[in-house]
């Protein structure tokens, strides 16, 4: 790719947001490595769904700023982030179910073309040329989640896993650099997010950078280069998965407020081996 | 090629405007022809409310407001300023387009249930606005003596089996303009508004000006039609601009099909025709008309066009289902 090897694609600068007397985001300054895979991780409430609604314009930051290769976005709209290269799924699989799966991707291509009102009335030659586009990037995108043999049905009649890839097909449609993506895997067994793991790592492999929210910890220690861990809304730790799970603020966050905070270490490390040799064999 | 192959559309449509056009050789009684130039007036407003109701996903209950501001700029237009109606039309059209910008600039911070009212509001002060503004409107007395539709091409628009052309070509241009747009890149950015707004927004899409756009396509629509109604009509009075005026085409689009392209032309049609048969139950009609709505959004919730569309569904289905069987 065009940039450094060291310079981060997305860096946050003390970046927080206040709802009433509440800090859900506190002066977080992180930044994620290009054509890497980073996890936000963190107990319940620490912040990290939030935080995406800052990056992708969703919530205006309170204080702080934001740049996306080297521009600050900061007080950039949802659809001009997207614009920018920054496209996100949410934590449900919130798509449009009543659409056809094409017409779906075909909505995340929107923010590629220019047609307007007039260009729909008077069918210009625009208006020709962005439909063919649309439905064009729309293909690519679902052949890259594999989604291209049922573009045809209704998003809805998908599997749990297909939907997911739907959401995910969307966003590739805008044609991302940065993915952001919340929850990937909730709702899904596991050998549904091991294939989703390949399909993470693939798109990572095409050149794309993903950002993810996630609560499963095999998956995290199985796919992320980096991880950020927040608390309270504050980042308590950056690092590989190696030197976060031997983090003492780290674990005293799991271990104080979760039972389960335990698993972050060699169980959830265990867990990536096991899901790395499955994903072998499903290669 | 996903895109179901066979679309009977187009020629339908074709076909129906055809038929429409031959309705004056058969030299109807004055009754039919009436019937059939309102039923075209208000169903382009119909289909003007389901651009946002059908195709954007909100209700804005102002259009028989905007309506009224088309029928007034043509009948004041054209009555007191001495304007050719072919341009007062035009006037009365972008007139109500600018209305929609400037109410969809305020009214859109508001979102569902809150947007609805708030139109609503903005509706009955159009009304009342014209009911009040004397010097200009003519207030309770109304405008009396609106000139018809001046000749065009040696063509006498005086004549009811002549004006009645007019309206069909207003009626199929609002149905070939609607058409387009849901068909079009726009238009399918619309649908994402309406499948969810917090969705669309982050796929991309930007929602306000989205809307902003459709808003203006609506009202500019209620503003065609009233300018036909005006010529035809001859006589203005503020009534016609109120919210019952709303909830009357509201009514028409929710029996044809809420975000089908037949559903207001087939909804105006025999809510409109159905009323006139009920006349002679004066105040009794509704009690014969209210339990056949009832049943109708039981059973038939998305509409008459609605109950067409599921069955052309359940045949696609049914298609692509055979597909995957064979593959």
């Amino acid at each position: 790719m065009p940039e450094h090897p060291g310079t981060p694609l997305l860096e946050v600068e003390g970046l927080g947001i206040r709802f009433g007397g509440l800090h859900a985001v506190r002066d977080v300054t992180a930044s994620l490595p290009p054509e890497r895979i980073t996890a936000i991780i963190g107990p319940n409430g620490a912040g990290k769904s939030t935080f995406f609604n800052l990056i992708s314009g969703f919530y205006a930051p309170t204080s702080g700023r934001i740049r996306f290769q080297g521009e600050d976005i900061t007080r950039l709209k949802t659809h001009q982030v997207v614009g920018r290269g920054i496209a996100r799924t949410f934590q449900t699989t919130t798509i449009y179910k009543e659409l056809s799966v094409l017409d779906n991707a075909m909505i995340g291509h929107r923010v590629r073309t220019r047609s307007g009102l007039w260009d729909a009335l008077l069918r210009t030659g625009r208006e020709q040329r962005d439909e063919r586009e649309s439905r064009d990037g729309a293909m690519r995108a679902l052949e890259r989640v594999g989604l291209a043999g049922q573009a045809g049905r209704p998003a809805g009649a998908l599997t749990q896993e297909g939907q997911k890839r739907v959401g995910i097909a969307m966003a590739l449609s805008s044609d991302p650099r940065l993915l952001l993506l919340d929850e990937p895997a909730a709702g899904m067994n596991p050998e549904e997010t091991v294939n989703l793991m390949g399909l993470i790592r693939e798109l990572v492999g095409g050149g794309l950078t993903v950002a993810l929210v996630e609560h499963k910890m095999s998956l995290v220690m199985g796919l992320a280069d980096e991880i950020v861990v927040l608390h309270h809304g504050q980042k308590i730790a950056q690092g590989t998965p190696g030197e976060v799970s031997r983090d003492p603020a780290v674990i005293e966050a799991y271990l104080g407020g979760h039972a389960h905070g335990g698993q972050m270490g060699q169980p959830g490390a265990a867990g990536s081996g096991a899901s790395g040799t499955e994903e072998g064999a499903h290669a | 090629m996903t895109r179901s192959g066979f679309k009977p559309g187009p020629l339908v449509w074709v076909a129906v405007f055809a038929l429409a056009a031959l309705l004056p050789l058969l030299q109807p009684g004055g009754f039919v022809l009436d019937v059939a130039i309102n039923v075209m007036i208000w169903s382009m407003v119909a289909y003007g409310l389901n651009v946002m109701l059908g195709y954007t996903g909100q209700l804005p209950l102002a259009h028989a407001g905007f309506f009224g501001i088309g029928a007034y700029t043509v009948g004041i237009l054209t009555l007191k300023q001495g304007w050719n109606f072919w341009l007062a039309w035009p006037a009365a059209i972008v007139i109500c387009a600018l209305g929609g910008l400037l109410l969809g600039l305020v009214a859109f911070r508001t979102k569902g249930d809150a947007f609805s009212i708030f139109t609503l509001g903005v509706g009955v002060i159009i009304a009342l606005v014209i009911n009040k503004w004397d010097s200009l409107t003519g207030g309770n007395d109304g405008l009396n003596g609106v000139p018809p539709a001046s000749s065009l091409f040696g063509i006498d628009f005086s004549r009811s089996a002549n004006f009645y052309y007019v309206a069909l070509a207003a009626l199929a241009l609002t149905v070939l303009i609607v058409a387009r747009t849901r068909q079009s890149v726009f238009g399918r950015s619309l649908v994402a508004i309406r499948g969810g707004e917090d969705l669309a927004r982050s796929a991309g899409i930007d929602v306000y000006s989205h809307k902003l756009r459709a808003l203006m396509l609506s009202t500019a629509i209620a503003g065609l039609a009233g300018g036909v109604y005006a010529a035809y009509v001859g006589f203005l009075g503020s009534a016609v601009a109120g919210p019952t005026t709303t909830f009357t085409v509201l009514l028409y689009l929710l029996v044809g099909g809420v975000g089908t392209l037949a559903g207001p032309l087939l909804g105006t049609g025999i809510v409109y025709v159905a009323l006139q048969f009920l006349k002679g139950l004066q105040d009794y009609q509704y009690i014969v008309f209210g339990p056949l709505l009832v049943l109708l959004v039981l059973f038939a919730p998305q509409g008459l066009a609605g109950l067409w569309d599921r069955a052309q569904a359940r045949r696609v289905q049914a298609r692509a289902e055979r597909a995957v069987d064979h593959a």
